[in-house]
């Protein structure tokens, strides 16, 4: 079942790539779908990054003082400073694993 | 003139500075899938079959906490669509070439190739063979994204579970929006989804991965009628 799953979401991916180079005739796509289509990654991302800071792994909302917040709000500041994607990153582990392994222990 | 190699070749230089995010990020995508559960042949097959870092993450992160294959896959298709405004801009470069040609280069459009393809050849307006400007920079990038998540499951299966490595998830999208967080449009249309998904993350199905966007996207087209 994984592999069919993977399979489908290969030719998914493909095609959305494809389309519009082989299949579809440019102008087929107007400017206000080229405009929505900017925002794909503003509106799919934070649907991953939201949960993934405020619900913990069995599905319930974290409290106030979860260090995965506070490793968030590292990583956004760093990030919206540096423009690093590997600053982003690893600063938001670092202070992470610094709560969970320093402060809490 | 540049011979057809020189032009590849340039192609690949220049994503070249983009290996510093695409590396760890593969290396993170193995990891992941590693400690998600799945076999590492699976893992592995994302990136050569999906080829998409988010989407592969997000396919795995779903399965693996019981989503349908159906959400999985309709996520991977939500996330994938921006792919349609790579073609649709570069289409324009590959409009002389063979249908065969068309789908084998369509497979290497990826996000940062397609960046550093629409920049160069608007700067270089009469390139004979802009194609492989575009294949310089996909291979490339393919390439390096084969070798790190396969170097990122090998590494995965070392590192332990309390480290908590899938906070690395949430972070590493923060890491590829964060620079959108300076223009308020995508601030507020990143707003709408991110609240959206709290609301509806108790949705049947993890279908909060796909509402929350369309939402989201509604929000966008909303505001630009607005705008105008």
């Amino acid at each position: 079942m994984t592999w069919f799953s993977i399979i489908v979401s290969g030719i998914v991916t493909y095609f959305s790539r494809m389309a519009m180079v082989a299949l579809i005739d440019r102008e087929m796509l107007g400017t206000k779908v080229k405009e929505v289509l900017n925002y794909v990654p503003a509106a799919v991302f934070p649907a991953i990054i939201f949960p993934g800071v405020f619900y913990n792994d069995f599905g319930s909302f974290v409290e106030i003082t979860d260090p995965k917040i506070y490793g968030a709000i590292v990583a956004l500041i760093v990030g919206f400073y540096s423009r690093s994607v590997i600053a982003t990153i690893v600063s938001g582990l670092l202070s992470y694993w610094f709560i969970i392994f320093i402060l809490l222990e | 003139m540049l011979s057809k190699s020189k032009i590849f070749f340039k192609g690949t230089v220049a994503v070249l500075p983009h290996m510093l995010s695409v590396i760890p990020f593969g290396i993170i995508t193995g990891a992941i899938g590693v400690e998600l559960g799945f076999d590492p042949i699976l893992v592995y097959a994302t990136s050569l079959i999906i080829f998409g870092g988010a989407s592969q993450i997000i396919f795995m992160q779903l399965l693996s906490g019981g989503a349908s294959s159906l959400v999985a896959v309709t996520s991977v298709g939500v996330i994938n669509s921006r792919h349609l405004l790579y073609g649709a801009v570069l289409s324009e470069y590959l409009e002389k070439l063979s249908f065969i040609k068309k789908l084998f280069i369509s497979y290497f459009i990826v996000d940062q190739g397609f960046a550093e393809s629409n920049k160069y050849i608007k700067q270089n307006k009469n390139l004979s063979n802009p194609h492989y400007y575009i294949l310089g920079t996909g291979v490339t990038l393919w390439l390096c994204w084969q070798l790190s998540t396969i170097s990122g499951i090998i590494l995965g299966s070392f590192i332990p579970e309390e480290l908590g490595l899938k906070f690395a998830i949430p972070l590493t999208f923060l890491a590829i929006i964060v620079n959108d967080l300076r223009k308020l449009d995508y601030v507020f249309v990143m707003l709408v989804s991110g609240f959206a998904s709290l609301i509806l993350f108790d949705a049947p199905f993890k279908s909060y991965i796909i509402l929350s966007p369309i939402v989201a996207l509604i929000a966008a087209f909303i505001m630009l009628r607005l705008k105008k």
